[in-house]
């Protein structure tokens, strides 16, 4: 009776202290936040009697996690993007096209002669003259089909080939769209991360979302605009073969061609064959600089291949002209003076200083491989942030002081027993946010203070409970024993079902609700602890010393 | 001498007028679920896409002066209304300005925001944007859809766990107060027209996970003394069950709403609304495990007989712990 094992001792006082330091870190945000930084630097960039200074701030034995604030507690900008993946069809279509005139040619006899006709831009249709060589053809196109490379498209080809009178059509297969969307999600992904690391915010998540999706949170940056200025350019450069000038937007461009428009040159149109020579994913390098005219340029350098198809190119069409092309705009389209070895070059525009440095950026991160279309965007301002968290902190202390006294008044010594157990919650409860690296958001902070009203609930209905057996002529031990034990199934009902709602509102939820599920979740548990576990020892231990003959609760 | 909400011993007899309490219970639900069908809630833009942006300025906010300046953008539907606040400080004066979802695109473009800022300007100089919000139609229809299936299938969840750990009478119990207290809370955010977002959804789920707490509470009492009191009639084991849980349930119910009110009278107005659907199901939550859950329990019966093997019933966890 009114045992507790000193293992058990040992192990509930270890949480506990083990809770308070994680948690420990939070009461001096900024310094600990300045010294995660400069130890971060440290490893980084090197040492500097600054940057060790900084670091030192917090002693490097305690624990350093801390609770991330969300973005409406810090303000920053959230977006939800979703990825344009038929945009890579049309792509695929143009860079198989090449291969496909490659294969047919030597089957002339055969098929006679073919054109490419204009058609929906995920296809590619072909006329050929011939038509009882249609067999022949098919065979020929579908021997460039290669297996699809994923796991539920095994054994099917990456293209479809059918014919119909005189039209061949070849068009990717769905297994073969399936696999390409992953990719394609997947690249944009990637990138929009390196851009992000780039530009070098702090902790931004991103983070993909269903199929097509991508969820991007900044903290800090000033709106959502801008970030969609670095994240929402395609940023697809290739350097393609002109074939005319002219002013027409609406110009017959023939098939395989395109006709596009001039970036600075109003009014003036190009027609570019679709089919580039080099595009963006050969370079390796990527700078803002100024041209022999001291205007601001951007630097660039191939890769091996790319250097060298950009110089067989330039040698075998010295004096025609060929564009730089960037998201379907011509940039400029010098004509080729000589040939051009060595795989570097330079992109010159009308660009302001600071158009040519983002230029860099996106170059070096690289081309998004489908456009983004934001189907949400969120702006919090720092100072709404700074509000709410000056608001919840007020709202909480009040609302934590009211439930001290009117626990003190209502349960006398067992009220203080329960308020320290619940002060050691609130603590427990940051201690575990900061472990996970869990996020605190307004709704988060609402859960916090509705934990801090729902705490006391394990603890009322155990000192409720031994009331009654106080009532019923037990004596004072036996009728905290017999307390706890019989509040035990009521306890453990009530808090399982509202952790199921939490757990519910964490899987379903997003953003500020599934804050807001974190914290209930975990005030739960912690709840539980400290009643069943903590506010039992303090009693237990209280009641070894003194021994009381009777006991009031 | 202690503080006490409720007299050491309670004999009230909650059950002597069942049927009204119940009668009572459907019509508000009734009156509640009219109003959502005839008036609607007032759905933010989580809910139906379009834009919000909260503006903060130095002078007093003159809802006329930027109706008349966003007029000529041709945005469409726009709603400007000034936000009160005791936090705010004097010089602060903050409005919320609702952009219904535009025809082209998703989201607002960035182009946008910018000659709405420019206009705005015009008729308040100095006037900042606190935040922009935009939620483009494809979304905010799928966040309906998750919406409704978070609240239904947490109230499934809840009915199964009843369902194994006491008996089914009890679930069906408990899920009618949860439905209760769902629609009502409902019911008033559409009679007061309160701005019904994200936030309100986990608030709902909160009071669906509040609200059980109580009920399962007082069954956990009922299962208790129907094993100790087995002459006693179904009525007076309830009744006795509810007067001996019925000062846990007030302190908690007090401590709650001490913690939430402090939260509703300080914590701001971003999160007002989510504060105010806690209070009201917090009290909603409290008189719905009494007048509903149990009353439900009541008119459905209790199987009594604990001496025949009853492992089919789905209650063989009722003993796992205590």
């Amino acid at each position: 009776m009114l045992q507790i094992d000193l293992w058990k001792r040992v192990l509930i006082w270890l949480v506990c202290v083990a809770g308070l330091m994680l948690a420990l870190p939070n009461a001096f945000y900024t310094r600990v936040e300045q010294a995660n930084d400069a130890a971060l630097e440290l490893v980084a960039k090197g040492e500097t009697p600054e940057r060790l200074a900084v670091a030192e701030q917090w002693p490097s034995w305690m624990p350093s996690g801390l609770v991330n604030l969300g973005l409406d507690l810090r303000g920053g900008a959230h977006l939800l993007a979703e990825v344009q993946v038929e945009d890579v069809y049309a792509a695929r279509m143009d860079a198989l096209w090449p291969e496909v005139r490659d294969a047919l040619r030597p089957e002339r006899s055969a098929i006679g002669t073919f054109r490419r006709q204009q058609g929906p831009e995920d296809q590619i249709r072909l006329k050929i003259s011939k038509p009882e060589g249609m067999s022949r053809a098919l065979e020929v196109v579908r021997g460039l089909a290669t297996p699809v490379t994923s796991l539920t498209g095994a054994g099917a080809n990456d293209i479809e080939v059918s014919a119909s009178g005189d039209i061949l059509t070849i068009e990717l297969s769905d297994a073969e769209k399936l696999a390409t969307d992953d990719r394609t999600v997947r690249q944009s992904l990637e990138i929009v991360r390196r851009r992000i690391d780039e530009v070098g915010t702090r902790e931004p998540t991103i983070q993909r979302q269903g199929a097509d999706r991508i969820l991007i949170q900044v903290p800090g940056i000033g709106s959502a605009s801008e970030l969609k200025e670095i994240i929402g350019t395609t940023a697809q450069l290739t350097f393609s073969p002109v074939v005319s000038r002219g002013s027409d937007p609406d110009a017959n461009a023939g098939a395989g061609n395109k006709v596009i428009p001039s970036l600075d040159e109003g009014g003036t149109y190009y027609t570019i064959e679709s089919a580039p020579v080099v595009t963006g994913e050969d370079l390796v390098d990527a700078q803002p600089a100024f041209d022999q005219n001291g205007r601001p340029a951007v630097n660039f350098r191939f890769n091996t291949s790319g250097a060298r198809r950009f110089g067989d190119y330039t040698a075998e069409n010295i004096g025609s002209p060929f564009a730089i092309v960037l998201d379907d705009e011509v940039v400029s389209a010098p004509v080729i003076q000589s040939h051009i070895p060595g795989g570097s070059g330079i992109i010159t525009g009308n660009f302001t200083i600071e158009e040519s440095t983002n230029l860099a950026v996106l170059l070096r991160a690289g081309a998004l491989p489908a456009g983004l279309d934001f189907l949400e965007e969120r702006t919090i301002g720092p100072e709404l942030g700074q509000d709410s968290i000056d608001a919840g902190k007020v709202a909480t202390v009040v609302a934590f002081v009211g439930v001290l006294v009117f626990m003190t008044l209502s349960y006398g010594l067992f009220g203080l027993f329960a308020n320290v157990a619940l002060m050691l919650n609130i603590g427990l409860i940051f201690g575990a946010l900061s472990l996970i690296g869990g996020t605190l958001t307004l709704p988060g902070i609402a859960g916090i203070v509705l934990t801090v009203g729902m705490a006391v609930d394990a603890n009322v209905l155990v000192f409720e409970r031994i009331r009654e057996e106080l009532k019923n002529g037990r004596g004072p031990a036996r009728a905290i024993d017999e307390g706890y034990s019989k509040a035990l199934s009521a306890i453990l009902d009530a808090n399982i079902t509202t952790f199921i709602t939490a757990v519910i509102l964490f899987a379903m939820g997003s953003g500020p609700v599934r804050g807001f599920a974190i914290t209930l979740g975990l005030g739960i548990m912690t709840s539980v602890f400290t009643a069943i576990f903590v506010t039992r020892l303090m009693i237990v231990m209280w009641y070894d010393r003194r021994r009381p003959k009777t006991i009031e609760v | 001498m202690r503080l006490k909400l409720v007299p050491n011993e309670t004999s009230f007899d909650f059950f002597s007028k069942w049927k009204l309490w119940l009668g009572i219970s459907a019509l508000l639900m009734v009156v509640g679920f009219a109003s959502f069908l005839i008036q609607g809630l007032n759905y933010g833009i989580d809910f139906r896409g379009g834009t919000t942006i909260r503006t903060e300025s130095t002078q007093e906010v003159d809802v006329g002066a930027y109706r008349d300046a966003m007029a000529a953008l041709e945005l469409g539907d726009v709603t400007i209304t000034e936000v009160f606040d005791p936090t705010f400080d004097d010089d602060e004066f903050v409005a919320m300005i609702r952009i219904q979802a535009q025809e082209e695109g998703e989201a607002i473009s960035g182009a946008m925001i910018g000659q709405i800022q420019t206009a705005l300007d015009a008729a308040a100089p100095g006037i900042k944007f606190e935040s922009v919000e935009s939620v483009g139609p494809k979304v905010s229809g799928e966040l309906v859809q998750t919406a409704v299936i978070a609240v239904a299938l947490a109230i499934g969840k809840v009915l199964v766990y009843i369902w194994l750990r006491f008996e089914w009478q009890f679930a069906l119990g408990a899920v009618a107060a949860l439905v209760h207290d769902v629609i009502l809370t409902i019911g008033i955010f559409s009679e007061l027209q309160i701005k019904f977002d994200l936030a309100i959804i986990a608030a709902l789920l909160t009071i669906v996970g509040y609200s059980l707490n109580d009920t399962v509470v007082v069954f956990d009492r009922v299962r208790e003394n129907l094993r100790k009191y087995k002459k006693k009639s179904l009525a007076e084991v309830l009744n006795l069950s509810i007067n001996e849980t019925l000062s846990r349930t007030m302190m908690t119910s007090v401590t709650t709403l001490l913690a939430l009110v402090s939260l509703y009278v300080l914590g701001g107005d971003v999160i007002r609304g989510f504060v105010f659907a806690m209070i009201w199901g917090v009290i909603v939550g409290t008189y719905s495990s009494i007048f509903v859950a149990s009353a439900i329990l009541l008119y459905l019966g209790v199987k009594r007989d604990w001496t025949k093997p009853t492992n089919t019933t789905g209650n063989q966890f009722a003993n796992v712990d205590a």
